[in-house]
């Protein structure tokens, strides 16, 4: 049964200022209980604004720190889902699901990645 | 080394099989509600299976709805309670020409989502209940909890497809003709019932975790999908510790499935194992389940909780040398006196063994050789083999591996042991 991180990609530019409305984290409460107890979520969580975020980069001889905000970056992960499904058909399911509990406020994408097992 | 699993070459799933996704991520809980109004597994599946066809036909058209299951428990029910009227209507037609016959009336509806969940918990205890064999059980739970087609369980047990047709058909007239209530037990027989369907459970887990037969060492498909069960189990009875217990102890023996097999396929035993490729996500999740089973316990640790408990000991090692073999075997000791079995028995030799020396090992092994439930486990003289090598026993050391050798099924667990008997120090 492979196992997939969800990757959630919103635009921090057009997401509501106040974060998700107290229907939306009912809604997802919701969810989150009904994965939970269908065995396929391990782990979720939502990230902190990527304004807070710090990026560090190796160029092959050192590494160097940046503080965000990051000027070129419009979309941003703003949230990640561990999920394990039978097969990649189950997962979009579930991510199909994710997305269309939010409102028509929410440009939001998800990009569904398999983990490598080894 | 890492390999990734060639793609499916359908990148996207066809709207058949959206459908049939969804459909399979809600059977469970269809065919649930569907039994409490029919009161019968098979029948509740077949009106299960109506539905499927019914949001085949009208889905592509209309669209998926936003509650699919919602949907489909809908139609399913409407089926279920027309199917239990006309049989009303009939046993009416039948009494007014001086026959009689019990009905039930159909329950209300609908079922708020609490009533769900307790329709999928009657769903599990009918699946394994002690009216059926354990076979029988393994298969149900498979086939209406898993959501595995038969074809899947026969692949996964290495038996025919048209036995385990045979198995599910037979278990269902089984519940039918004992009249099993579609119910949650509760009172003095809750622990036992409660007990058989995490017996269940481990005993899909373990299948996979040791393939009995065959040169397949690890069908790791198997023991996810126990694993899945045990995590719909823990949202299903979050109060019951040796739920968790079970989840926990699940969780552990999952975390260590990548460093398990080397490339070509050759087990490698614990002390061998690279930590480093034990996956943490799931130790984490086996040491939040552990705390539940410890939170929600009003008294002494069950036997899962105490198997976990010790998963638990291993997984905090990082090293094989780290391990706290006192700790191990005192979890055995408590494990000997709640559920006393000679394999238990035969571990907490081991753990012994490591505490406290090879020769104390030896006495405990010893003292099981007479067991009439070990002849033929290939473990026993496995294990004496190992404790003998290392108390430089070495001809009798050779002797115990060869027998070992000749009691397992497992091809590539036979290798390891007669590599063992050449080298019985190494």
């Amino acid at each position: 049964m492979p196992r997939y991180l969800s990757l959630v990609r919103i635009d921090e530019s057009t997401a509501p200022a106040g974060g998700p409305s107290p229907e939306l984290m009912q809604r997802m409460g919701e969810l989150i209980e009904e994965m939970t107890k269908a065995g396929v979520l391990l782990d979720t969580s939502g990230l902190t604004p990527a304004a807070q975020a710090v990026r560090v980069a190796w160029d092959g001889e050192r590494t160097s720190v940046t503080d965000g905000p990051f000027a070129e970056s419009k979309e941003v992960v703003g949230g990640y889902a561990f999920m394990q499904c039978k097969d990649r058909a189950e997962a979009l399911e579930w991510t199909r699901r994710f997305l269309s509990i939010h409102g028509p406020e929410w440009t939001i994408a998800c990009e569904l990645r398999e983990i490598v097992e080894y | 080394m890492w390999a990734v699993r060639p793609q499916p070459t359908a990148d996207r799933p066809t709207p058949a099989q959206a459908i049939e996704t969804v459909f399979r991520l809600q059977a469970p809980r269809v065919i649930a509600g569907v039994t409490r109004i029919v009161r019968d597994v098979g029948i509740a599946e077949e009106l299960a299976q109506d539905a499927l066809v019914a949001a085949l036909e009208q889905w592509p058209r209309d669209g998926v709805p936003d509650n699919p299951g919602a949907w489909l428990t809908a139609i399913a029910r409407r089926r279920a309670v027309d199917l239990v009227r006309r049989r009303e209507v009939y046993a009416r037609k039948l009494a007014e020409i001086g026959r009689d016959l019990e009905t039930t009336a159909p329950p209300a509806e609908p079922a708020e989502p609490d009533g769900i969940d307790d329709d999928l918990l009657r769903l599990v205890f009918t699946a394994c209940h002690p009216v059926l064999t354990p076979q029988a059980r393994t298969a149900l739970t498979l086939r209406l909890l898993g959501g595995l087609t038969t074809a899947e369980i026969a692949r996964a047990f290495l038996v025919p497809e048209a036995t385990v047709a045979q198995r599910i058909v037979r278990a269902k007239r089984t519940l039918a003709a004992k009249n099993v209530a579609f119910e949650v037990p509760y009172g003095p027989d809750r622990a036992a019932r409660l007990g058989s369907v995490l017996d269940v459970v481990y005993l899909i887990f373990n299948e996979g975790y040791a393939a009995t037969a065959g040169d397949d060492w690890l069908r790791p498909g198997l023991c996810e999908d126990a694993l899945r069960l045990a995590r719909v189990l823990s949202g299903l009875m979050p109060g019951e510790p040796e739920v968790h217990g079970l989840s926990a102890l699940l969780e552990f023996q999952a975390s260590r499935t990548p460093a398990r097999t080397a490339p070509d396929g050759t087990p490698v035993l614990l002390r061998d194992q690279d930590r480093r490729r034990w996956n943490r996500m799931l130790i984490a999740r086996g040491v939040h389940a552990l705390e539940r089973a410890g939170a929600t316990a009003a008294g002494p640790p069950g036997p899962y909780a105490l198997q976990a408990a010790i998963a638990a000991c291993h997984a905090r090692a990082y090293t094989y040398e780290e391990t706290d073999w006192r700790a191990i075997a005192a979890l055995y000791g408590l494990l000997a006196a709640r559920a006393p079995s000679p394999v238990v028995e035969l571990n907490r030799a081991v753990a012994v063994s490591m505490a406290e020396g090879p020769q104390r090992g030896l006495e405990l092994v010893d003292a099981l050789a007479a067991e009439p439930a070990l002849r033929g486990y290939h473990l026993l003289p496995s294990v004496r083999g190992d404790l003998l090598a290392r108390l430089g026993r070495v001809p009798e050391a050779r002797e115990e591996f060869l027998r070992a050798a000749g009691l397992t099924r497992n091809e590539r667990e036979r290798a390891l042991l007669l590599r063992r008997a050449d080298q019985p120090s190494g």
